[in-house]
């Protein structure tokens, strides 16, 4: 029996170990073109450097690893995980990479184990340039940031470099350097529901019954479900970010409830899933993430990131550095970081709908009339492509949700883990499985 | 080296291998399944009987193993009239060797590309806008796009018959060649009808293969957590799933108590099995 429940598993891992093989064969084609053109002074040419960089795959991207390489002659070897996957392989295996893009929420699992180093904000040189919503708490304009749910700014430093304690307040080592970071809300396809969506309630009213979508990880899905019930009106919750038992019982009750009754088309657990239902237009309504909308509407289908009058459900991710990683290779990687915040990783992130941690770096790297769309909230002066050549809006159009200001200030909650992780998981899967 | 030493040293690489790979495996996750877990400290040692406590005191096991038991009678009884009458049909009534080996590897065309490639073509073939339903909406079968094809017990069900009809095919087929075909010739001097001969010859001659087959089609679908995850739609529950959600949130010790508990369910599956055939005897 055994055997036989190894040979199923072993059927995904086999699809992921072969995308890594395309894209380690693809890093390295890449590496032997750049070394004959380029005439930058490739630092690690003569002896390069492979960073194992293991992630969800919010920020792999093939562009990026061979700009990075043409920069500075650093390599990057993406491995593409789930959510749940990176807490797992960061806690049981930290020696399998040397980079870890993590999101902040994880941090709560991950630092205990003491498998993280705290980073040495001195090698950081865009350090003092980092949006204050990482480092302070706060949107540049001075206004607190929600700190409901794991909000980055209380997992963001340890007390020591070898601490595995947050601390309440700033000090010399971070957890994590922040790259990627966004406002999430429900994904809609408006030429299929033909009315204005304004709440989040919408996700579990009957009208979209077989039409709706909710994401099966348990720290983001219980979130949205928080939302929902509290737009419902089913719930006011002491402390969404941390409910309590009788939160959760009540919470997961009224999943329970809308599962039976047939509102759910499916549950989703990686992101090109949610493309897909929304693309083939299985679900009108679901969870979604900014890059699958971005996907979906490069297929030529109208699809909208609605905001919503409650706000945003915020993360943000980052890299950190596991403590096996020493001598030539912790160097390289804060090189990799210190590469990442000088602009053009963060021009080629804010193009995908993402924003970048350092802003000016990024700013200087962007056409004008491209920041006013994607940062500003003004019209595109003209048709939209992403980074990968598709169009994404046509001239005229603005951004969902419209400014960066507009987006990040209305942030209700942040991803999270609770106190009561443990219980959560029990009755979410209860949810899965009723 | 005496003598009576050499079967030992011949049968010693298969036993290591077995060993390694299969009994330092199992029990590691019996005594894993006994250990306690926090969130932040996935292995504690320890002696509690806590994990299997929660298993059995949850009603959600109850209903997921009813749930899996169900996807298991019905997948065995479709994929046995099918594996059966493909079976049959390979042996009986074809007649060349070569006709019956190329029939046979065109049952094998399926296999040719991995297991999840093949669940996943069904998704746009079943979907809302999906081949079958437009088919049938302009067929003027239905008014409105049947919702119960994806992500549905259906679905589910399809996929496996899909997977594992083989697995029931080349026992029952192997059986069936080695019947004595006087047998037949026999039955039919003895005034046997079709039917009688298929009841009375055919069916207990090919018990073992059906046996075999049974048994691989029972255990797979008793563990399988990918299928019911594409072709449910992750909202279908099955005890592989549940084992594989505890995995993913690092809950190490309850997820090796309930696979303690499905294996137990398996061997006494199997062994019911082998109560009604005795498949060395038959071999």
């Amino acid at each position: 029996m055994n055997k036989i429940t190894q040979k199923t598993t072993a059927a995904p891992a086999g699809l992921s170990r072969r995308k890594l093989l395309q894209a380690s064969a693809a890093t390295a084609g890449m590496a032997v073109g750049a070394g004959v053109i380029d005439g930058f002074p490739a630092i690690h040419a003569a002896d390069p450097i492979v960073i194992r960089y293991a992630g969800t795959g919010v920020n792999a991207f093939r562009e990026l690893s061979e700009q990075c390489k043409a920069d500075t002659g650093i390599e990057i070897q993406y491995t593409t995980l789930t959510s749940d996957d990176v807490v797992k392989r960061a806690v049981t295996q930290p020696t399998s990479f040397d980079l870890l893009d993590s999101e902040y929420w994880m941090l709560k699992k991950i630092v205990p184990s003491g498998n993280l180093r705290g980073m040495d904000v001195s090698k950081v040189k865009n350090y003092d340039k980092i949006v204050p919503i990482f480092t302070k708490g706060e949107l540049p304009d001075g206004t607190k940031t929600s700190r409901t749910g794991i909000a980055p700014i209380k997992v963001s430093y340890l007390q020591g470099a070898e601490s595995t304690e947050f601390s309440e307040s700033p000090t010399d080592f971070m957890t994590l350097i922040p790259t990627v970071y966004n406002a999430d809300t429900l994904g809609i396809r408006p030429d299929l529901i033909g009315r204005p969506i304004e709440s989040w309630k919408e996700l579990l009213n009957p009208e979209f019954k077989g039409k709706a979508a909710i994401l099966n990880i348990p720290s983001i899905g219980i979130m949205d479900a928080g939302m929902v019930a509290q737009a419902m009106g089913e719930i006011t919750y002491g402390d969404m970010g941390n409910m309590t038992k009788e939160e959760i019982d009540k919470t997961i009750a009224i999943l329970i409830e809308a599962k039976k009754a047939g509102q759910f088309r499916a549950l989703w657990k990686e992101f090109n899933e949610s493309v897909n239902l929304m693309a083939s237009g299985e679900v009108v309504i679901q969870s979604m993430w900014s890059p699958a909308i971005t996907k979906v509407r490069q297929q030529g289908i109208n699809c909208v990131y609605q905001p919503l009058k409650e706000g945003y459900r915020a993360w943000a991710a980052g890299l950190g550095i596991p403590t096996h990683v020493d001598g030539k290779m912790l160097d390289a990687c804060y090189e990799f970081i210190n590469w990442y915040l000088t602009g053009w990783a963060g021009a080629f992130l804010n193009r995908q709908g993402y924003y970048t941690a350092v802003l000016d770096t990024a700013q200087a790297q962007m056409e004008p009339w491209e920041w006013a769309y994607w940062m500003e909230g003004a019209k595109a002066e003209k048709a939209v492509v992403s980074p990968t050549g598709e169009k994404i809006a046509e001239a005229g159009e603005v951004r969902d949700g419209g400014s960066y200001w507009e987006r990040m200030g209305k942030v209700a909650v942040w991803n999270t883990v609770m106190d009561e992780d443990r219980y959560m998981v029990r009755k979410w899967n209860e949810f899965i499985a009723s | 080296m005496p003598a009576r030493l050499a079967p030992y040293l011949l049968a010693a690489p298969l036993a290591l291998v077995f060993l390694a790979f299969f009994l330092v495996p199992m029990v590691l996750v019996v005594v894993v399944s006994v250990f306690n877990y926090e969130a932040y400290q996935i292995l504690i040692p320890d002696f509690t009987f806590q994990n299997y406590d929660d298993v059995f005191s949850s009603g959600v096991t109850y209903e997921t193993y009813l749930h899996t038991a169900k996807f298991c009678v019905i997948v065995w009884l479709i994929t046995l009239v099918l594996g059966f009458t493909i079976a049959y049909f390979l042996a009986f009534h074809i007649h060349s060797l070569t006709m019956q080996i190329t029939l046979f590897l065109i049952c094998t065309i399926p296999f040719w590309t991995s297991n999840v490639i093949r669940m996943i073509s069904w998704i746009p073939l079943l979907g809302r806008n999906g081949l079958v339903n437009r088919a049938l909406m302009s067929a003027g079968v239905v008014e409105e796009p049947q919702e119960w094809l994806l992500y549905s017990d259906f679905s589910v069900i399809l996929g496996f018959v899909h997977l594992y009809t083989l697995f029931m095919i080349v026992p029952i087929f192997n059986s069936m060649m080695r019947i004595d075909r006087s047998l037949l010739e026999a039955a039919y001097d003895a005034g046997a009808s079709g039917w009688q001969t298929l009841w009375n010859v055919i069916i207990p001659l090919a018990k073992p293969g059906i046996a075999i087959g049974s048994i691989f089609v029972l255990t797979i679908v008793m563990g399988d957590f990918v299928t019911v995850n594409v072709l449910g739609g992750g909202q279908i529950a099955s005890v592989g799933k549940a084992i594989w959600t505890e995995l993913s949130y690092l809950q190490f010790p309850p997820a090796a108590a309930n696979a303690i508990v499905l294996l137990g369910v398996v061997i006494l599956l199997i062994l019911a099995l082998m109560r009604i055939v005795d498949i060395r005897k038959e071999l």
